[in-house]
């Protein structure tokens, strides 16, 4: 049986477009007709605009027979997540507060996407401004795990996940500040990348830690990730902590990087709270980088303990000041009690932000208070210091470390909403990586014995993207776990 | 019981970018509303600042005229609080590492009369910073409205030591202030746009005392006579309160400049927590000796050096230089003139332009740039005279003319029939004869004694000179034929 | 200095300009005092000598020239105005 178009890859699409056999109409007409289908089940879009994404196709095809095609991305459609600005589009951040809100300029990743032809197909749910792991903070309701429509398909970046998993999107675009990239393509038995901090602009992303956040794809392949990165990736002079770097072909480089490579373990990461299910998967997938040729070494990273804290007050406090600018006065939800300004920004900010935003901001503002700012925030910052540190003496031994993406797998909706510390702490092995800087990504490992994606995490060294890149396509093509698709 | 007042002033200067600090919407002054905004001004979700580079360079040249300590490395930080003017409601500032420290404004007070310099001191700098303007609100009856227009303009804040205590020395003090960042080029200092505004502190002690009393900040003060007559008012303010055994409350003073007076603003219910942190989207400033090098020889004469020059190499007395002076265009325009006309004319050319050029100018209401006598005209003017080709009354007629005409003086005065001819002795001398003949009275009372009988025999020389004669040869070729009468 | 957990809630949700219910205040001081006591692990670590990470890769002197560009025109960039009148934004009269 063969694959349907809506669940195949970019690099096989691509090839199929160019070579006539399909058109780029055709192809988007099929994922928007699977969208509709889907959508009621999955809910992984705040919104999307067919007609609009009809006439991009149009263009892409009226490109091709000028023999002007714009490279492997042209005509293919791609799903952004609501916090990535599309001028002419709605920009919600899944948030009350910017519900009507329409944009009027377009992100860099978006002038890029456009740059390369790429059908932009619909705004992508997430948990309200990014901050969650489940897509239940959402103000337009939590986005359903194709795999198990009864549970998370993980957060932020859950409208992401959900929408290539279920073949409502060839590629997505989502973000990482703590995992929200990682964890929903764990949960959801995607690749999901999120690149070393500065590789990718951020001009055009809704901020939420200015520090931490970095866009990044979701793809069924290694490959497509390599061909989407390649795209987004880029010295961009709108954003001042965009670095100035080469951005290698990708996907030209996993073809010929191949190892043996030293992998670290760390082992703070396999201790309590891992799930067995998903902990076999992982030594599973250890276990073939060693019958490969690879050394496996056990490393230690002795701050992991901290690295929660560390990002709860470095996120929250940049966050509390990131979203100071949503009040109601220029653009945004306004409140009708409003008598006098201070009623504008109180009232219009309590109707607008969801609990989750709303805690995440009191406590940011509290640790940024008079007082507290050298006790947590600047504390925080040196304690960052020492877990970059941890990352960067591994890698005088090793050339990438392996570890699983998620202590659990997809948990059932509304089985942590209750708890904000129980949520917080899915996002265990994921958060050192922001704090660090690093690149990282997660592939699909195995599947629990009830039928849930697992993911691998996989993390790299600053601006190598390519070897981890390698590093994963390795393992990617030794085995099938790609081929799975739910059964929606 | 006598008291003295302590003043430190703060003095926010935009400065002159093209594009603002932040962003490279065009920065600018007079706009309909809202035409100067782009997404980052806005604060529009997803933007991000990325820094002015001739702002910094302006804010480095201000200190080092200053003679500030340029920091060598400074960072951005993010000042929280919510105001409707200021989109992302935080301010991009400099916190604790600010990119001047120290520095020194040099003031000159009044002197005894116009014409007689006072005294020059010098007060101390705590620091200066880069950060951003916030729009412009206005206010009707039931609603205010906002322009963004000004939000993100480069500011720099100028904070001064409390070292000032009347205010005669605040008012010198932003004088000079503004003098120098116009020599600059860095402001505008145009008050009435906004480009130079001023907050003063202001408290009381006893004459003698060294501890700081009670520190009050006065607000809404609109022109450097308002800084001085609000600064004069609330020191009044604070003795009086003092002397009938009130207690002085901290607080912050709105001065209503027409009126003369000063009411209090809202009390401090809400106290303002900053919650100051280094700002994640930008990266630090370092300076270098070579970017301070190069800003430095791009900087100018200060004011009062220019003032102390003018009179050690020109003997410019301070009458006129105190005309010159503030003005660098026309002290510029003077120096150009009197290093062309040569030694010992430097004078002669700083009275045409402090009296007759500035007088003309005034009355066509045209600004220096466009008087149609350049420097080199007036140098050439002036060396006219000094060789006696024009005589004084001639030379002001073809300066008039070369205003509102242009041209060379030498052109300009033959033009006109003015040029002094040199006097044909023989002519001059039957001249005096004929005029002494006709006047028989006036030689017997010259002969008798009366010295000023003289004048009598001049006009009608000139007469016959048609006014062309050189005054100094008819009054000597009149005194050699009396005396041989 | 040891960070008291007290957590003023009404100061900070007035800092933030948030209005909370009483309820919220109850809930949300009680998830955050568990988070905060979490929070407070950090103190225990040695920071002695260490520099604080503002920027994972340090990057200084990042501009661009000042070459005016244009901007938005008037009516996007109040496109999205809850309140406008004569190309202004409008909001309650400020009373200082």
């Amino acid at each position: 049986m063969s694959v349907p178009l809506h669940f195949q890859t970019v690099a096989e699409l691509s090839a199929q477009l160019a070579s006539g056999k399909i058109s780029s109409c055709e192809l988007t007409r099929a994922v928007l007709a699977r969208t509709r289908v889907i959508e009621p089940q999955v809910h992984a879009f705040n919104s999307f605009d067919e007609a609009d994404s009809l006439a991009q196709a149009a263009a892409s095809d009226a490109r091709r027979t000028t023999g002007r095609s714009l490279g492997p991305l042209d005509g293919i459609p791609v799903g952004l997540k609501d916090v990535i600005s599309v001028a002419g589009q709605p920009l919600t951040a899944s948030s009350k507060m910017l519900a009507n809100f329409v944009s009027p300029y377009d992100a860099t990743v978006t002038e890029k996407l456009k740059a390369a032809g790429a059908v932009l197909h619909g705004r992508l749910n997430c948990d309200e401004f990014a901050m969650g792991s489940s897509t239940e903070n959402s103000a337009f309701g939590p986005a359903h795990n194709p795999w198990d429509l009864t549970r998370t398909p993980g957060g932020s970046s859950g409208g992401s996940a959900a929408a290539l998993a279920s073949g409502s999107a060839i590629a997505t675009l989502g973000s990482d500040t703590g995992g929200s990239i990682r964890q929903p393509a764990a949960f959801c038995g995607l690749v999901g990348l999120k690149p070393t901090y500065g590789l990718v602009s951020r001009y055009g992303l809704i901020a939420y830690a200015s520090s931490l956040d970095q866009i990044g794809p979701f793809a069924r392949t290694v490959e497509d990730a390599a061909i989407m990165l390649g795209i987004i990736a880029g010295h961009d002079p709108r954003d001042s902590t965009s670095f100035k770097t080469q951005v290698p072909d990708y996907r030209a480089e996993i073809k010929t990087r191949r190892g043996p490579w030293k992998l670290g373990v760390p082992k703070e990461y396999f201790g309590a709270g891992l799930d067995p299910e998903v902990g076999a998967a992982v030594e599973k997938a250890v276990g073939f980088y060693k019958s490969q040729g690879c050394e496996i070494r056990e490393v230690s990273l002795p701050h992991t303990q901290y690295c929660l804290d560390t990002y709860y007050i470095i996120a929250t406090a940049e966050a509390s000041s990131n979203l100071a600018r949503y009040d109601g006065i220029r653009y945004g939800h306004r409140s009708k009690e409003a008598k006098d300004v201070l009623d504008v920004y109180q009232k219009s900010r309590a109707e607008g932000f969801g609990d989750e935003v709303k805690r995440r901001i009191i406590l940011g503002t509290y640790v940024l208070s008079s007082g507290y700012y050298d006790a947590f925030y600047l504390r925080a910052q040196k304690v960052r210091t020492l877990i970059r540190r941890d990352f960067l003496n591994a890698y005088r031994e090793v050339d990438a470390l392996i570890t699983p993406t998620s202590p659990i797998p997809a948990f059932k909706l509304g089985e942590k909403s209750a708890d904000p510390l129980a949520m917080y702490l899915c996002d265990v092995y994921t958060i050192g990586v922001n704090l660090a800087g690093l690149p990282a990504l997660s592939l699909p490992c195995g599947f629990t014995a009830g039928g849930l994606p697992i993911g691998l995490q996989l993390i790299g060294q600053p601006f190598r993207e390519a070897d981890l890149l390698a590093v994963a396509q390795a393992y990617e093509e030794a085995h099938e776990w790609k081929l799975k698709y739910p059964a929606l | 019981m006598n008291y003295e007042a302590v003043i430190g002033l703060e003095v926010h200067v935009q400065i002159k970018t093209r594009s603002k600090v932040f962003t490279r919407v065009g920065a600018g002054f007079g706009f309909e509303p809202n035409t100067l905004t782009d997404p980052v001004v806005l604060a529009l979700p997803g933007t991000l600042p990325v820094m002015n580079k001739a702002a910094l360079d302006a804010i480095i040249k201000a200190g080092l005229m200053l003679g500030c300590e340029i920091a060598p490395v400074c960072k951005w930080d993010r000042k929280q609080y919510f105001y409707p003017d200021s989109p992302k409601n935080y301010q991009i500032s400099q916190y604790d590492q600010p990119i001047c420290l120290g520095g020194t404004v040099e003031i000159e007070l009044a002197g005894p009369a116009r014409n007689v310099m006072g005294e020059h001191k010098k007060i101390p700098l705590t620091r200066i910073h880069l950060e951003e303007d916030v729009g412009k609100l206005s206010h009707g009856a039931t609603e205010s409205q906002v322009d963004y227009n000004r939000a993100g303009t480069p500011l720099m804040e100028i904070v001064s030591e409390p070292a000032m205590h009347t205010a005669d020395e605040a008012f010198a003090y932003l004088t000079s202030l503004r003098t120098t960042m116009i020599y600059g080029g860095i402001s505008d200092c145009d008050m009435e746009k906004g480009q130079l505004r001023c907050d003063a502190n202001i408290s009381i002690r006893p004459v003698g005392a060294t501890h700081l009393g009670t520190k009050v900040e006065l607000k809404n003060l609109n022109s450097i006579a308002f800084v001085r007559d609000g600064i004069a008012h609330e020191i009044k303010r604070q003795i009086a309160v003092v002397e009938r055994g009130g207690t002085l409350v901290q607080e912050t003073r709105d001065y209503d400049g027409e009126a003369g007076t000063s009411q209090s603003l809202r009390s401090k219910e809400m106290a303002h927590d900053y919650r100051y942190f280094p700002d994640p989207d930008l990266m630090p400033v370092q300076v270098d000796d070579a970017w301070k090098q190069a800003l430095r020889t791009s900087c100018p004469e200060l004011p009062f050096d220019k003032q102390r020059r003018f009179l050690s190499e020109y003997q410019i007395p301070y009458t006129i230089t105190s005309v010159l002076v503030p003005d660098h265009g026309l002290s510029d325009y003077f120096e150009a003139a009197a290093k062309l006309a040569g030694p010992g004319r430097a004078q002669a050319v700083g009275n045409w332009i402090a009296n007759d050029l500035l007088r003309e100018l005034g009355a066509a209401k045209l600004p220096l740039g466009a008087a149609k006598i350049t420097p080199e005209n007036l140098a050439a003017l002036v060396k006219l005279i000094d060789a006696g080709s024009l005589l004084n009354a001639a030379a002001k007629e073809v300066f008039s003319a070369m205003f509102a005409c242009g041209g060379e003086p030498a052109e300009v005065a033959a033009r006109l029939g003015l040029t002094a001819v040199p006097t044909d002795t023989h002519e001059l001398d039957s001249w005096c004869r004929d005029a002494i003949a006709a006047n028989a009275k006036a030689l017997a009372e010259f002969k008798s004694g009366k010295e000023s009988a003289i004048n009598a025999f001049k006009g009608p020389v000139m007469k016959a000179a048609k006014g062309k004669a050189d005054p100094k040869l008819v009054d000597e070729n009149l005194r050699r034929l009396l005396a041989a009468q | 200095m040891a960070p008291p957990s007290d957590l003023n809630i009404d100061r900070v949700a007035e800092l933030a300009r948030l209005a909370l219910t009483d309820e919220e205040k109850i809930r949300f001081a009680a998830q955050l005092g568990s988070v905060l006591v979490h929070i407070e692990q950090l103190a225990k670590v040695d920071v002695t000598g260490i520099e604080p990470t503002a920027h994972a890769f340090a990057l200084s002197n990042v501009w661009a020239e000042d070459v005016a560009q244009p901007g938005l025109a008037v009516a996007d960039a109040l496109r999205n105005a809850p309140a406008q009148r004569n190309n202004m934004i409008v909001v309650p009269k400020v009373v200082d």
